[in-house]
């Protein structure tokens, strides 16, 4: 069985498409082979800089020849029917068959599709794939209309069967399928005629190419952790940075380099970024964590053995770095010398957005929130108002006009510098925390403040404004924004009612525009309606804690909460105290996975059920106190002491926050409900004791419904 | 025969990729006589890469990036420098090797040193335009921009063009081993008057950087924005026919020269610092929409290879 080996040579693929390409070449391809009919035994695609190879070993040689019978006309058919059967076939009159089916006889065709050979397929099928590539940006060159990623140049595609090789003979826009590769493009750029995937890999190594984009990798990374350990030293790691660098190079050269005394001093966060960013250089680091030297991976060998390449490498960096140094040392002065002030002034001339002002005036609303909430999470007002006004003074700096990701780091140093106390200074950069699902979340009072304000603000100021989050699309992070509230709020365990948080945010922000209904959907209860809260910063408010608690279901969701337990939570009060929230949903998901509670839960729903019925016949609220001296049976006394016992030990329990023992305590209802269903009919014809019956269903209702809004909950 | 020597000034490195590209058939045009920001804006790309017919220049263009001042004293970075631009349409297909070729003719020796590219895709809001390519490295710094035309003013490029752009006082230190640009020789160093490039420029740097920063007058500017803006839609609105000479004459260039203006003048505001992030894309989107409007215009022209 032949082997086949493909490679699609082109100008340089960027690294980060290299991987994937190769994956979706051999899914193309083996995809493509096997629906043609072909099997094989085993396929492996690769990627450099300026190839994609693909070696498919035991192909088979051609595809099966298929057989299909069709049922035509009946043999007494109008000569019409019977032509027309004829061409769908493609067949002649003699080549059919008469045979007796169910209504008569009828025509059969045998329509025989001969197997085609592997080389036809191959072509067919590569082609194919070459014209419908994935790539996540493809381009056009010079005056043809083929699209690749960057400009196609050849096509190696040969079979390989018994130490001979024949090329798959094909065309595309122009390129014509050969059996050559090309080696490097310095060390080796001639043609190589290539007999098989062994021959090709060897002979391309020759040609100074790694094909394996593990093994350049692995080249890179142990010479890098070998060169920096002879010098006592240790190599930052970087998968995505190796990964990478290992895209960008066919024959990997390492070479490691010092950074210039000067620049030593700069920040490890800046020499890395400027070194990451612009050089994609690795940072080397010293035992007390000082960026000390770089390390550049070259793409080839030279008679210096790498010094006119790492001479100007180092040539590059200290211009690079001696821009950052600059803006630092600029920086610096601001800081020193005027306490950040011209930064803060400078953003009262910047936009945060037109509708919602300069970057000054949302840092001056940040700050009033950050007081708000100050003496809840235990941070000094005063100090919170004042970290929450140097924390976004760096968008000023020169430094973070450069590198926009070292924003709050720098806010960081350039607050000490101007001589804030270090919880003060740690703001700047905290406050922006958490940045996504994993990130870490501030702990410190003072950066918790001043991090919910921040992003309260953002909340309240995109909803007042109308720029809510829709579908996919969430230009201003507010999804984001909302989950760093929910984590801020759940992590440090803070007890902190979001209502009048919310809603002192919102205040400030341009009286939204009302559309009839449409912008606040939420229905209003009577007693909302009869209450005065009617403002916008109170409907703002209420919408952005409803969105909160839709993250805050996503969020329990991936922690294996049900959304109707959190349903069941939400109804109760004190909802928009989310760690209270999440208490009660947590126990009450505990709960439910218990035989007590599922099957409370079942007495309950049959309870409130024909409660609810009943309500609904008799056009009366059954809430009125159900009297024991009214109960005929022993099943239905015992509900009573079992009710009494157990609303004893719940009012407590809730007072305490403790749900667990309040869901314990109803769990103790469990067998005197079940029992009192077994032996008691409800629907008595005495009415009396039927109200009082109902009366007894209320009581237990309202014993759970203290806890949390079974009815939610689904199934039961 | 290319002269293998090492180049000994600035002026030099020009003058060997001027002979280099006119030996591959460029036309040697000059430097557009307005104030850019790249020499992507010379109508002799910017235009030129629309429409059918084949073209090929290549070109010094001084441009000008406000922000980029640091009065003379950065060892590299300038308000006002040079690059070389060289536009070939269709892209030929073997543009990468003449690229090569182009920096051995400038003194590069490819066995010393590690020549790569790298990602970039090129994009210029102002211009509505975008492309695929990269940056060429020499030893880990950015020496060029290879990039295959897509898309200019918003019109498809068909065919393709391929562009070179050379930043070249970066790309002469490198070569003459200059660390600090304003050293670098900029004329023969055993001229009767060597100059550097400091001699020449250094005075300019510090004023412009005042002025670009401290100085410039921000109302005034605001109203060369609207003015030019407002001029190139006029220019655009005019007949095709001209009622004086009778002939259909479409004053793209005309309009683009005021695209131009307006697209360097929101350079200068934004150096001023009064552009915030939300108003800089309307004034980007205000320049794309005059850059789309003289492509549009141009297109239409017997020199876009427009039937007449």
């Amino acid at each position: 069985m032949p082997d086949l080996l493909i490679e699609l040579f082109s100008e340089e693929i960027p690294a980060r498409m290299q991987a994937r390409a190769a994956a979706d070449l051999k899914r193309l391809m083996t995809d493509g082979l096997v629906e043609a009919g072909l099997t094989y035994a085993a396929a492996e695609a690769f990627a450099t800089p300026r190839r994609l190879t693909l070696a498919v070993e035991g192909l088979t040689g051609e595809s099966p020849t298929r057989r299909e019978e069709r049922k035509g006309p009946r043999t007494d058919a109008p000569e019409k029917a019977l032509e027309g059967f004829l061409r769908s076939t493609g067949l002649k009159r003699e080549d059919l068959e008469a045979r007796d089916d169910k209504k008569g006889q009828v025509w059969f065709a045998t329509i025989e599709t001969p197997g085609r050979k592997a080389d036809e397929i191959v072509a067919d099928v590569l082609e194919s794939a070459i014209r419908n590539f994935p790539w996540p940006k493809s381009m056009r060159w010079g005056a043809g209309s083929l699209r690749w990623v960057r400009p196609l140049h050849h096509i190696l595609c040969i079979l390989s069967e018994n130490g001979e090789a024949r090329i798959v003979e094909m065309d595309v826009d122009g390129i014509r399928s050969t059996d050559m590769t090309t080696g490097h493009r310095f060390m080796h750029p001639m043609r190589v005629q290539v007999h098989g995937f062994e021959d090709y890999a060897a002979k391309l190594k020759r040609a100074h190419v790694i094909l394996s984009a593990e093994e350049r990798a692995e080249t890179i990374w142990h010479d890098a952790t070998q060169a920096a350990f002879a010098q006592g030293l240790e190599v930052v790691e970087d998968k995505g940075l190796l990964a990478e660098v290992a895209g960008l190079v066919e024959w990997p050269v390492v070479l490691m380099g010092e950074i210039g005394e000067t620049f030593l001093d700069l920040p490890p966060e800046v020499l890395q970024t400027s070194m990451k960013e612009h050089q994609k250089f690795f940072s080397v680091r010293d035992k007390t964590g000082r960026i000390v030297r770089f390390v550049t991976v070259a793409n080839r060998e030279t008679e210096d053995n790498g010094t006119t390449i790492l001479a100007g490498n180092k040539k590059v960096l200290s211009a690079r770095l001696s821009d950052a140094k600059f803006f630092w040392e600029n920086d610096l002065r601001v800081a020193k010398d005027a306490a950040m002030a011209p930064w803060l002034t400078q953003l009262g001339n910047v936009t945060f957005h037109a509708k919602l002002g300069s970057q000054a005036e949302r840092i001056d609303r940040i700050a009033a929130l950050a007081r708000e909430i100050a003496p809840v999470v235990g941070a000094d007002p005063d100090q919170a108002e004042t970290a929450a006004r140097i924390a976004k003074a760096d968008l000023s700096s020169e430094m973070v006009y450069e590198f926009p990701e070292l924003q709050g780091v720098m806010g960081e140093y350039y607050a000490k510098a101007a001589g804030h106390p270090d919880e003060v200074a740690a703001v700047a950069r905290e406050h922006y925390q958490p940045l996504g699902p994993s990130d870490d979340v501030p702990t410190a009072p003072l950066s918790v403040a001043v991090a919910l304000a921040d992003k309260i603000d953002t909340l309240t100021g995109f909803w007042a404004i109308d720029e809510k989050p829709t579908g996919s699309k969430d230009p201003y992070a507010l999804r984001r924004a909302a989950l760093g509230v929910i984590r801020l709020v759940l992590e440090n365990h803070l007890r902190l009612p979001l209502t009048p948080v919310l809603e002192a945010g919102a205040t400030p922000h341009p009286e939204p525009e009302y559309h009839g209904d449409e912008r606040f959907p939420e229905r209003l209860s009577m007693e909302e309606v009869l209450s005065q809260k009617t403002g916008s910063a109170w409907a703002i408010g209420r919408s952005v804690l409803a969105f909160l608690h839709d993250r805050l279901k996503v969020f329990l969701r991936d922690r294996g909460i049900r959304h109707d337990v959190i349903d069941a939570s939400l109804a109760m009060p004190g909802a928009d105290d989310l760690t209270l929230l999440v208490k009660r949903a947590e126990a009450l998901s505990a709960f439910l996975t218990t035989e007590d509670g599922e099957n409370l839960l079942s007495g309950f729903k049959r309870a409130h059920n024909i409660l609810r019925q009943a309500e609904e016949k008799d056009g009366v609220e059954y809430s009125f106190g159900p009297d024991p001296k009214l109960a005929e049976t022993n099943e239905e006394r015992a509900l009573f002491t079992a009710l009494d016992a157990a609303e004893e030990r719940i009012a407590p329990a809730m007072d305490a926050e403790d749900f667990a023992a309040a869901m314990s305590a109803l769990a103790g209802l469990r067998a005197p409900i079940d029992a009192f269903f077994e032996a008691v009919q409800v629907n008595s014809d005495n009415q009396m004791i039927r109200r009082n019956r109902l009366n007894l269903l209320h009581r237990i209702s309202a014993a759970c419904l203290a806890v949390a809004d079974l009815t939610r909950i689904e199934g039961g | 025969m290319a002269d293998t020597s090492q180049p000994k000034s600035f002026q030099e490195i020009i003058l060997r990729l001027q002979s280099y590209w006119a030996s591959k058939g460029c036309a040697i045009m000059q430097p557009y006589d307005m104030e850019v920001g790249a020499g992507t804006f010379h109508p002799a790309t910017t235009l030129r890469a629309l429409g059918s017919k084949p073209w090929a220049a290549a070109y010094v263009q001084p441009s000008r990036r406000p922000t980029d001042g640091r009065y003379g004293e950065n060892p590299n970075r300038l308000q006002h420098y040079y690059q070389y631009q060289v536009l070939i349409k269709p892209s030929p297909p073997d543009l990468q090797e003449l690229y090569l070729g182009s920096l051995e003719a400038i003194g590069i020796d490819m066995a010393l040193h590690d020549i790569r590219f790298v990602e970039d895709d090129w994009e210029s809001p102002t211009l509505g335009a975008w492309g695929l390519g990269w940056e060429v490295w020499c030893d880990g710094m950015e020496v060029s921009q290879f990039t295959y035309f897509q898309q200019v003013g918003g019109h498809d490029c068909k065919p393709v063009s391929g562009e070179l752009t050379y930043g070249l006082e970066r790309l002469a230190m490198y070569v003459l081993g200059v660390d600090h640009v304003m050293d670098m020789p900029f004329n023969d160093p055993q001229s009767p008057i060597p100059l550097t490039y400091g001699d020449v420029f250094r005075q300019t740097e510090e004023e412009y950087s005042r002025w670009n920063f401290d100085i410039a007058d921000t109302d005034v500017l605001l109203r060369h924005f609207e003015d030019s803006e407002a001029e190139c839609h006029r220019i655009l609105a005019a007949p095709e026919v001209d009622p004086k000479t009778g002939k259909r004459i479409v004053m793209a260039h005309a309009a683009y020269d005021q695209c131009i203006k307006a697209s360097h003048v929101f350079n200068l505001l934004d150096a001023r610092g009064v552009i915030s992030v939300t108003e800089r894309q309307a004034y980007i989107g205000r320049v794309r929409a005059l850059a789309k409007a003289c492509a549009d215009a141009f297109v239409t022209t017997s020199a876009a290879g427009a039937a007449a």
